[in-house]
């Protein structure tokens, strides 16, 4: 059985407490990639929701969860709108396996 | 250039071409399975591109909600609220193959009965907003937990396309040219000997005459003496 995590400052993810889901709150950079990796690291966590205001300077930490079946770390967007990046992800997927950026 | 290490016999030119017949048929076992592959992943890129819209606008709307709410409620007000969760979310992960690339498909159930029972507070402290934005949340996590899936299933394929795609080229650019280059020198090379086994089997062949020609020679020019010397005594 596994659990979701919702990664982000605090005004944007406190809602997600009452849904069910397991909160963690991040505020700094640093912050939110040592609690990404520890999240990571426990195994039990299938799927880890970062908003995209802290995923833009941790490109790396997010990038080396990418090949692997668990966890699935999905961008969302934060309580200031969205920043384009879970677009950008997906098309760089794209150009990564065309080998081409194609639309 | 065919690499220096190889060796210029029959056996080595079987072995070749049967290397050859396996790479090539590789070749085209693993382009269509790229083609396959690259298919499915561009029906999961569009399926993603959907729901990613459709997640961005819910969660706008969820957030929208929520500001208005802490606007209206103390911090800490809302935090008491909010605590405590009634609900707890658990999630299932089985896996599906799509050309041998196993993906994750998820599938959550709630703990309470009920999965509309996600306020976890008395209605009496809070304002009306929070209401609103929770069930928007609510709203909008199926399709952030299929979005989920969908991204994971893109990441995964994207992954095993770029490495069939690189075991393609591996094939048709490096290895099979190769296979055909050492082919050709072997075969090459099988036929120089050949060449040159025949000329030294003439050569051998014009000395051997030669000496039995003159050998005979020798016998004709003696026997022609022993007869004239004959002829001279009678």
């Amino acid at each position: 059985m596994y659990k979701i995590a919702v990664l982000g400052d605090r005004d944007s993810v406190l809602g997600f407490k009452a849904l069910g889901l397991d909160v963690v709150f991040a505020e700094g950079t640093e912050e939110a990639r040592h609690t990404l990796h520890q999240l990571a690291r426990g195994g039990s966590y299938a799927v880890i929701y970062i908003t995209e205001q802290l995923a833009a300077k941790m490109g790396e930490d997010i990038a080396r969860y990418k090949d692997q079946v668990t966890p699935a770390v999905i961008l969302i967007p934060g309580k200031t709108g969205s920043l384009g990046l879970g677009q950008t992800a997906l098309q760089s997927a794209v150009e990564r396996a065309v080998g081409a950026d194609i639309a | 250039m065919p690499s220096a290490t190889i060796n210029p016999t029959r056996m080595e030119l079987t072995r070749l071409k049967g290397r050859l017949r396996t790479a090539t048929r590789g070749h085209k076992l693993l382009k269509d399975k790229r083609d396959e592959l690259m298919k499915q992943f561009l029906e999961v890129v569009r399926r993603n591109r959907e729901l990613r819209a459709k997640v961005e606008r819910g969660l706008e709307e969820a957030n929208a909600a929520f500001t208005v709410a802490s606007a209206l409620m103390s911090p800490e007000m809302l935090e008491q609220a909010l605590l405590y969760p009634k609900q707890s979310v658990e999630l299932d992960m089985k896996f599906k193959n799509i050309m041998s690339v196993d993906v994750p498909v998820y599938a959550f159930h709630t703990r309470n009965e009920d999965p509309t029972e996600i306020y976890p507070y008395g209605f009496a402290q809070t304002s009306g907003e929070l209401d609103t934005a929770l069930e928007a949340l609510s709203r909008v996590f199926q399709d952030m937990l299929e979005l989920a899936q969908v991204e994971k299933t893109m990441q995964l394929l994207a992954e095993d396309i770029e490495k069939t795609r690189r075991r393609v080229n591996a094939l048709e650019y490096v290895m099979i040219p190769q296979f055909q280059e050492n082919i050709k020198y072997i075969t090459m090379k099988l036929d120089e000997n050949e060449r040159g086994n025949i000329t030294r089997l003439m050569k051998v062949k014009d000395m051997v005459l030669k000496e039995a020609i003159e050998a005979k020679r020798a016998k004709d020019a003696q026997a022609m003496e022993a007869f004239a010397a004959r002829r001279g005594s009678v």
